[in-house]
């Protein structure tokens, strides 16, 4: 069971603080064999990061707008980012307005962070925080007021639209996960029919099939004149996807929490969603939290999806860019730096899942 | 309004229970009386029925047939009932279970914040009181884990006077402890019964049945073989099983 306070202590490493002379004696060159292979490989990755670093420093090209200057060049091509950086992080999205979305950007690392801090863990803080931020969002993306241009959402794209998918994913998803999770354990038949359904129906099918039912199918149903917004329909169905694995992994915490959590609760006399919100869910989230950061991680990829309404997310975006005959060579160049933006928010997020961690075994949260 | 009935002066009067688990049977017409004050101790052979009997007490445990009053008010499946009587009773677990992910003060005033509707000053002043009454309000902000086996189980009787309650429940509430610990448990539950607390306690320290129990109950296989003052029961047992128990457990 993960205890809060108890710090697990750390697995004795026996290599721990020895000198490095005597770590590489003992773990590089045991014997003739190993050394030999310690030699044949660390040759390899010399080479190799050699080659990287020729290829991408020595021989690189930083800065130029001329496609012809890259292809004299022997190395990367970095300057085909310089050129091209502004259509794939923002997509369609009019190129007079992008200080919008840089500003869209600004706002919502703004509210993330503030967010992640335990300190300000407080619905009267989060809940209004989270409503002006998703106000102020909207407005700059959308505009129509404040003399600012109407920008429809068809014409969003780039990394303002996988932030807005990936947020909305988790925003609406992990709410429906808990209550998926809650009601398979629930003693309510009804509740636990619905919710087994659910999961293993939603489960049981590739999101591209869910995505093409709230694309296409789900509009036959409203009433005639009534119209959901695409992207918002799309949302809605990667993060009810999402919401079911979620859900099953949080459901792996629930039934981890001992019985007797829910005696001692049910004997101070707590209700029963007393007893899931103050005893069982903390304990059950706080256990279920690695893989529930993963599932997170993995949500924020699938927000390529959106290709299927004719939306361009960061990456779709860039292969769109990357049509242009003139620079189309430095594809390379162009994705590594889209994955490094994908490996930054990866990165943090799980760094950040490891803090939590962290601060739930000095018993901090 | 609520069912009564009369029970007499009985607090707690359990009438030929029956529980089964399944097809197994675990608990065959029990019959027990408990007075306000009194201290029952209920001892027996592992597997014989003690913990399910004092767990139908505050319906941890669903009986099948027979009848649990509990001031009068009978334990049926009517929620508004289950919690009426609830709100009489605390218990101790053997195994403690105190809320981790919650300091110790906090695991005390849980309940007095969320169902008795306390504000948050006076419920960490009545902690704090029952803190010093099982003699360690120094550990209040700590967590759970923190603190030795003693603690956490005098944290968890402390948690259950928090609530009030008029009948107190234990279940074999030192045999998971240390020797060394026992002792403070156990004092702390002398003292409890001093201050006139009607308790039932299932345990295998004969000491404390000597002591402190105005009645002690032997169940075997489900059914109560025996009951009497503690000088009967243990100076002039009537019944065999009751003496072959007494022999093994005070071998030990
Ligand atoms: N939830 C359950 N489901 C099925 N059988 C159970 C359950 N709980 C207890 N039993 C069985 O009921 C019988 C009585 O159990 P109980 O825990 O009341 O015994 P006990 O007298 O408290 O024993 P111990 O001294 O070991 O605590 C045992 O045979 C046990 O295996
Ligand atoms: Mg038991």
């Amino acid at each position: 069971m993960a205890s809060p306070s108890l710090a697990n202590p750390a697995p004795f490493d026996p290599d721990a603080r020895m000198p490095a002379v005597e770590w590489m004696k003992r773990n590089l060159f045991k014997n003739a064999f190993q050394s030999v292979l310690t030699i044949i490989v660390s040759f390899a990755i010399m080479s190799l990061a050699w080659l990287l670093f020729r290829w991408g420093v020595l021989d690189a090209v930083f800065v130029t707008n001329d496609p012809q200057v890259c292809r004299e060049a022997a190395g990367a091509c970095w300057a085909v980012i310089g050129v091209k950086h502004r259509p794939m992080l923002f997509g369609l999205y009019p190129y007079e307005e992008h200080w919008r979305l840089v500003l869209m950007i600004v706002v919502y690392l703004a509210t993330v962070v503030i967010s992640l801090w335990p300190r300000f863990w407080n619905l009267r803080i989060l809940v209004p925080l989270w409503i002006a931020s998703v106000t102020a969002i909207t407005v700059l993306m959308f505009g129509g007021v404040f003399g600012l241009r109407y920008v429809p959402s068809n014409d969003w794209g780039g990394l303002p639209l996988t932030i807005i998918l990936f947020t909305g994913t988790v925003l609406i998803g992990m709410p429906v996960a808990v209550l998926l999770a809650l009601g398979r354990r629930s003693p309510l038949p009804f509740a636990r029919g619905i919710s087994v359904i659910f999961i293993e129906c939603l489960r049981g099918v590739p999101l591209i099939t869910i995505l093409f039912v709230a694309v296409n199918v789900f509009p036959l149903f409203l009433p005639q004149g009534m119209e959901v917004n695409k992207l918002l329909r799309i949302t809605v169905g990667i993060a009810i996807f999402f919401a079911c694995y979620q859900a099953e992994v949080i459901r792996g915490g629930l039934q981890a929490v001992p019985r007797g959590q829910y005696e001692a609760a049910a004997s101070i006399n707590l209700s029963y969603w007393q007893t899931t919100r103050r005893i069982i869910l903390p304990q059950a989230m706080r256990i279920a939290l690695p893989s529930i950061t993963n599932h997170i991680v993995a949500a924020m990829k699938n927000t390529s999806f959106v290709i299927i309404i004719g939306l361009f997310d960061i990456l779709t975006a860039t292969s769109a860019v990357m049509q242009d005959p003139l620079w189309r060579r430095y594809y390379i160049e162009a994705y590594l730096f889209i994955a490094f933006i994908y490996l930054f928010f990866g990165y943090a997020l799980s760094r950040y899942a490891r803090q939590v961690e962290k601060w739930i075994n000095i018993g901090r949260i | 309004m609520l069912d009564t009935h009369d029970t007499n002066d009985a607090v707690i009067k359990i009438s030929s229970l029956c529980k089964w688990f399944g097809q197994f049977k675990v608990l065959t017409d029990v019959d027990l009386e408990v007075r306000k004050g009194e201290r029952v101790v209920i001892c027996g052979p592992s597997g014989s029925g003690k913990s399910t009997l004092i767990r139908c007490i505050n319906r941890l445990e669903e009986h099948q047939s027979g009848h649990i009053w509990v001031n009068g008010l009978e334990m049926t499946d009517n929620i508004k009932n289950i919690e009426a009587i609830r709100r009489n009773i605390g218990m101790v677990f053997q195994s403690f279970n105190l809320f981790p992910h919650l300091t110790v003060l906090e695991n005390l005033t849980l309940g007095p914040t969320l169902v008795r509707q306390m504000k948050k000053k006076d419920a960490d002043a009545l902690a704090m009181q029952f803190l010093e009454k099982v003699c360690i309000p120094e550990q209040a902000h700590k967590y759970p884990l923190q603190l030795s086996g003693g603690q956490q189980q005098r944290v968890a009787i402390a948690r259950s006077l928090c609530m009030e309650p008029e009948i107190m429940l234990f279940d074999e509430p030192t045999s998971a402890l240390d020797p060394e610990m026992i002792k403070e448990v156990l004092d702390t539950m002398i003292e409890l019964a001093d201050s006139g607390m009607t308790m039932i306690v299932v345990t295998h320290e004969m000491g404390f049945a000597r002591t402190v129990a105005n009645n002690v109950v032997l169940m075997a296989d489900g059914q109560i073989v025996e009951t009497g003052p503690p000088e009967s029961f243990f100076g002039n047992p009537q019944h065999e099983r009751t003496r072959t128990f007494l022999d093994q457990i005070l071998k030990h």
